[in-house]
């Protein structure tokens, strides 16, 4: 069955970069524009994986991991974090709202879904 | 990804780098004011972010590391580490400009020297350092294409004679692996990728049913992995899941110990108690590796524990103050498609008053339902009209963004302190009208930089602040728009305008002139006043080009000055240049359109109010002061000889230097609005006319272009004797 994706950034380059790379691959894909935005997109839809930026007006990357991991209905869903930051202190951040791995900007596709397929049952 | 695709992204990237660049500069703007949120900070990090982040995506090598700079200086302000004080902010301005350049240069493909923004380079670099915490070591290597090999099979697999590895590896996920969504039957289905894998279950740990917590993890795996890949590939399958899990892993029998275990054990033997908090210490003793040894294997882990506490608050405190920015929805629309909308409601707006016309001419009483449902027809097309032209009309916002700066470039070339305060941003006008205001906005703030402004020392020796200041405000009013560059410099020197003028024979030398009036010399035709002709401002290259291009827009420009205080140019400009307020005129049969801006009263004149001044010359009085009466219909040849003024009606109008003339025409028709059709688009430049419109009943009108109609008198030394002698 084909797995749906939900990508969440403020950034129009990143999401159309996301797109085209998941689509190639053979994901649906649904975007989001700020962690807002992406929890009225969870309201109607169930992805596979959420894949998120960090920095993001409105609600980050943050508040929407841990809001998503909040509701009952997405306790199991993967979320990777998009960073372009490598230090420590993000990622242990993001693992502690909930977080279940990280894909570091600038992603190579082959890696994105690499690290896509590590967490997608 | 194709190319094609790729060339659509890199095309959105630096679409949104451009509003990404404008949303910086007005937030860096509002921190050099002091006016900055902690929101506003946080948008223009993100800013720049995204920039550095898209950059990376493109391999735009000199702007990401560029972007990282600055970025890293912008998290320091956001974080508290720096405070924006004016010399910060000074640099953080000069960066965003580079910044520009450099995303500039991207799009077009083009380098720009490293040398040129070295020194801005360097500065921005220097506020990257905080006291008492070391220079962040090249995270820019992160930004590198970087190629690590993510153990797909296939790329190892032809590799001949790899030496295979037996690796033993135990594995007790925590109960937040599973809390984080993560699975430990799919990290067993990525290790058995890489190789023959027999894995245990240590099942012991599971309590009665009755016990059971549904989030706990009970689970323990002992696994054997023999595989030719190298232990960093084995230790990538647990990258996710290294916090949450107790996992060692034994390489041909030996075990793994990282240099940060023994740190951490050390420290703890020594101390005798736990040296690094206790959140942190499960980390880095509890899972024999930390999220360093992934990338450098050899090194030592340099992280230290303390980072996560305030990384958190500062995380805290942002969601706090994101929390509710309500941003507007919008749509792109190609232009073409808004101006088709525009043209078809402008032939709406025609069909309507023809078919009023059609009605009038019918005698329909004013209570049938064909007049009412006419009238209602009426009032929502021009709410149509009003809404269209809302869809064309845009903030002045990107303008004046545009010009802090040029005040910055120009004030760096003269060597003066200035400062450029900006009012009115929001305040919109039609987009034709924006862009066309550019290029006169551009000239009037390089004027008041260069000219209006003194040198500091200058300042300092009158009393003002070292620091000038240009104001530039937008606001609408009465159905215009009024732009207004001020600046607090010295004023205008009348007496060298005045001795300039003579000079250049551009007056009498013994005209005498009003404050006023020496004022709005400079508006004339190649007048300077520059004492040293410097390269910023140009030589005669002056306010008569502002002048000229407000003129063509339908709007007005006026001075006033104050001596050792500044001056202040206004502008007023029609909103949109796709209609009208005019009023109807008939002249020799033909029905002309005044713009009604232009318009200061009517009247009918009457016997001796006409003076005739040469062969064909005539002037009105009007309240005492003689203007110059211009019969239309001569000027644009509807008849040959000049009608008797008594028959007509005089329309006073005024241009904008503020010369006054009076407009000879057979006939007042009524005021209405016309649709603008370009007479240059359609048929050709007509000197006198700026435009043309369709009325009601079908035919064409053209409307006037007073200023070229009065300036026909400009050239006439009658008229400047007039405009500037004895005559008031």
């Amino acid at each position: 069955m084909t797995q749906t994706i939900l990508t969440v950034d403020d950034s129009r380059t990143m999401r159309d970069m996301l797109r085209m790379a998941l689509a190639e691959a053979g994901f649906n894909v649904m975007q989001a524009v700020d962690g807002v935005h992406g929890l009225e997109v969870l309201q109607t839809a169930m992805p596979d994986v959420i894949v998120t930026d960090i920095n993001m007006p409105k609600m980050d990357g943050f508040g929407l991991i841990e809001a998503v991991r909040k509701d009952g209905r997405y306790r199991n869903v993967p979320i990777l974090v998009l960073t372009t930051e490598s230090d420590a202190a993000k990622k242990t951040r993001a693992k502690e709202a909930g977080a279940t791995g990280w894909i570091v900007k600038p992603f190579e596709p082959v890696k994105l879904i690499a690290a896509i397929r590590r967490v997608a049952a | 990804m194709t190319v094609d695709t790729m060339a659509a992204i890199r095309q959105t990237f630096f679409q949104e780098c451009e509003e990404q660049l404008s949303e910086m500069e007005l937030g860096l703007l509002a921190m050099d004011e002091g006016s900055a949120d902690s929101e506003t900070v946080n948008a223009v990090f993100r800013a720049v972010h995204s920039i550095k982040g898209g950059a990376g995506a493109f391999k735009l090598t000199a702007l990401v590391q560029f972007a990282h700079s600055f970025e890293t200086a912008l998290d320091h302000v956001r974080s508290g580490k720096l405070t924006p004080l004016p010399d910060v902010m000074k640099v953080m301005l000069r960066a965003a400009d580079v910044l520009a350049d450099l995303v500039e240069a991207s799009r077009d493909g083009k380098e720009i020297d490293e040398s040129s923004y070295a020194a801005i380079a360097s500065e921005v670099k220097a506020l990257t350092v905080i006291e008492g915490q070391a220079e962040e070591v090249e995270e820019v290597i992160d930004f590198q294409p970087t190629v690590i090999d993510f153990g797909l099979p296939e790329i190892t697999i032809d590799i001949p004679a790899t030496p295979s590895h037996d690796y033993r590896i135990n594995f007790s996920p925590r109960p937040e692996l599973y809390g984080n969504a993560n699975e430990t039957v799919l990290v067993l289905r990525e290790l058995n990728r890489l190789g023959i894998m027999q894995a245990t279950c240590d099942t012991s740990a599971v309590p009665q049913l009755d016990a059971v917590d549904p989030g706990g993890a009970y689970l323990a795996w002992s696994i054997d992995l023999n595989s030719e890949h190298e232990i960093a590939d084995v230790r990538e399958v647990f990258e996710f899941v290294e916090g949450e899990a107790d996992l060692s892993i034994e390489t041909d029998g030996q075990a793994e110990v990282s240099d940060a275990d023994i740190a951490a054990l050390l420290s703890q033997a020594l101390s005798g108690a736990p040296a690094v908090e206790p959140e942190a210490q499960s980390q880095t003793i509890a899972e024999p590796a930390t999220p360093q040894m992934q990338a450098l294997p050899e090194t030592t882990s340099v992280e230290p524990a303390s980072t996560p506490a305030p990384a958190a608050e500062i995380a805290k405190a942002e969601s706090k103050t994101a929390a509710v920015v309500p941003t507007q929805t919008t749509i792109r629309v190609e232009f073409d498609r808004v101006d088709r909308l525009i043209n078809l409601v402008g032939e709406l707006v025609i069909n309507q008053a023809m078919l009023s016309q059609r009605v009038i001419e019918a005698n329909f009483a004013g209570s049938s339902s064909v007049v009412i449902g006419l009238e209602e027809l009426e009032q929502l097309t021009r709410e149509i009209q009003e809404s269209v032209m809302a869809i064309r009309a845009q903030p002045v916002k990107p303008l004046f963004q545009r010009m802090s700066r040029m005040v910055r470039e120009v004030a760096d070339a003269t060597g003066k302190e200035v400062r450029l305060k900006t009012e009115g941003e929001a305040t919109e006008v039609d987009k034709t009208v924006v862009e066309r205001l550019a290029e006169p906005l551009t000239h009037m703030i390089r004027n008041a930089v260069d000219h209006g402004i003194e040198a500091p020392e200058v300042r300092l020796a009158a009393g003002k602040p070292a620091e000038g200041m240009v104001r530039m405000t937008a606001a609408h009013r009465s159905g215009r728009i009024v732009i207004e560059v001020s600046d607090d410099g010295a004023g205008i020197d009348r007496p060298k305008v005045r001795a300039s003028a003579i000079k250049k024979g551009l007056i009498a030398a013994d005209a005498q002139l009003s404050d006023n009036d020496i004022d709005n010399l400079l508006f004339l035709p190649g007048f300077s006043t520059a004492a040293t002709v410097s390269s910023i401002s140009g030589r005669g290259v002056g306010m008569d080009v502002v002048k000229r291009s407000i003129v063509a827009l339908g709007g007005r420009i006026s001075i006033s000055s104050r001596p050792g205080l500044g001056s202040t140019f206004s502008m007023s400009l029609p909103l949109t240049l796709a209609v009208l307020d005019g009023m109807a005129v008939s002249v020799a049969g033909q029905t002309l359109v005044v713009p009604l801006t232009a318009i200061v009263e009517t009247s009918k004149p009457k016997k001796g109010e006409i003076h005739s001044l040469g062969a064909d010359g005539r002037v009105m009085s009007i309240r005492n002061t003689f203007v110059p009466v211009i019969d239309v219909g001569t000027q644009l040849g509807f008849r040959d000889v000049a009608m008797e003024p008594e028959r007509g009606v005089a329309i006073l109008v005024e241009t904008g230097d503020g010369t006054r003339n009076a407009l000879l025409v057979d006939s007042i028709q009524d005021q209405r609005q016309v649709v603008i059709k370009s007479l240059e688009a359609n048929y050709g430049t007509v000197a006198g006319i700026a435009a043309a419109t369709i009325l009601g009943d079908g035919r064409v009108a053209l409307i006037l272009d007073v200023d070229a109609l009065v300036s026909g008198l400009l050239n006439d030394p009658l008229a400047g004797e007039l405009r500037y002698g004895t005559g008031g």
